[in-house]
């Protein structure tokens, strides 16, 4: 097994879980109806509960325990796209990303699934089984806000074209992607963007919102090589404030 | 000391129960996966409901406490994912003890294919099905929320995994 190649891989995907489960914990108490807040709250603690199986999958494979890698690494180690550290803004922006980003991660761990590192395959299969709630919750708003009223579709509008050159950020190659291919480990980031545009336009149809043609979209990239934007850091502070302050606190 | 058998340390987990879902023992949950002893060594293999659920490690300190009360000492937990942990794993004794306790259980999982079979969950109080769904998430990773017309009550169901 090529181990940089897996550990690129298992940190990306837990870097985007940690991350975004981070900034959907930051609806927690100011959801725009309560349904929503606990929505939101749930899925920030799967989210997070996932990237911790992924980190610990890591610590076996040598890395440092979870949360060393978690709250004491620094910004330009993350290995997370910038689509998922990018602020909450309204929530017409969190849940066209929430719908973009769930629709990815759901289909890269079903293609996870059948990966030759068994210990991958067997976690990602459960996760799957759990990330139907999220695409599911995703899928139910983005079809009824989509084509709701005229505030509701252009608000959608709008995020989702602001959105979308960063959703394409997910599939940033890594330099693995060949070995991880030939060894069996994981498909690759091209049939997962492919398989992704597809989904994606599928649900689009169903509303009023207008998707651009792909090829006129510029894509944001840097996540997955430690180039953040602005707004990592801050979150980071934040998320690491309490370990800062009082490293040996227990709660 | 008498030997320690796999059916003693069942019998035992038995005892344990989910954290938060007081009725429901570990076993009858379904999420303890295999048992083996080896002499007076003991390893359990457990799987969690959700990969997220913070409970797991509650259940893990109950688990070792309770068989060092009843002379087990050498115990070794392992969490894996290896048998993943499905809805359908709660036994029925399970499932009508959730009833009991007013949460609705898990419809059979190969019926969830869409939000459709959540949206008409079967109340545990009336039993009917004139419901409707109010939320996929709730108050823990694994129930819904719902609200029966006849009742006029929210009611909450283990979701289907």
């Amino acid at each position: 097994m090529h181990l940089p190649a897996i550990k690129e891989l298992l940190y990306k995907i837990a870097d985007d879980q940690l991350i975004l489960g981070h900034r959907n914990s930051e609806w927690t108490g100011m959801g725009p109806l309560l349904e929503e807040d606990i929505a939101f709250s749930s899925m920030a603690q799967d989210k997070i509960g996932q990237s911790l199986a992924l980190y610990t999958i890591l610590q076996q494979l040598g890395e440092p325990p979870p949360d060393t890698v978690a709250f004491m690494r620094q910004g330009s180690e993350f290995h997370n796209c910038i689509f998922v550290e990018l602020p909450n803004g309204e929530y017409d922006f969190s849940l066209v990303r929430h719908f973009l980003y769930d629709t990815g991660i759901a289909i890269r761990f079903e293609m996870l699934t059948s990966s030759s590192f068994q210990t991958l395959a067997e976690l990602s299969t459960k996760i799957k089984g759990e990330l139907r709630y999220h695409t599911l919750h995703a899928n139910t708003w983005i079809k009824q806000l989509g084509s709701a009223t005229p505030e509701s579709i252009n608000r959608l509008q709008t995020s989702l074209e602001y959105a979308l050159p960063f959703a394409l950020g997910m599939f940033e190659e890594s330099p693995f992607e060949k070995d991880l291919a030939e060894q069996g480990i994981f498909d690759g980031e091209k049939i997962l963007q492919e398989r992704w545009q597809k989904k994606i336009g599928e649900v689009l149809a169903q509303t009023r919102l207008q998707l651009p043609p792909w090829n006129t979209i510029e894509i944001a990239t840097g996540g997955r090589v430690g180039k953040h934007s602005e707004h990592l850091q801050p979150l980071l502070d934040e998320m690491s404030e309490v370990l800062k302050i009082d490293p040996s606190a227990e709660w | 000391m008498s030997e320690i058998t796999t059916q003693r340390v069942y019998e035992l987990l038995a005892e344990v129960s989910d954290p938060e879902i007081p009725v429901l023992s570990l076993v009858d949950l379904g999420v303890i996966t295999a048992v083996t002893v080896q002499g007076d060594h003991v390893i359990i293999e457990m799987t969690p409901t959700f990969v997220g659920c913070p409970a797991l490690e509650t259940m893990q300190n109950e688990i070792r406490e309770l068989l060092v009360k009843n002379g087990i000492n050498k115990i070794d937990i392992e969490v894996t994912y290896r048998k993943p942990w499905t809805s359908d794993m709660i036994s029925e004794k399970g499932k009508q003890a959730l009833k009991k306790f007013g949460l609705a259980p898990p419809p059979s999982r190969q019926l969830f294919i869409d939000l459709d079979v959540l949206e008409h969950a079967e109340c545990p109080r009336c039993g009917k099905t004139n419901t409707e769904l109010k939320n996929t998430f709730g108050p823990t990773l694994c129930r819904s929320i719902h609200y029966c017309n006849d009742c006029r009550e929210a009611f909450e169901q283990f979701k289907p995994l």
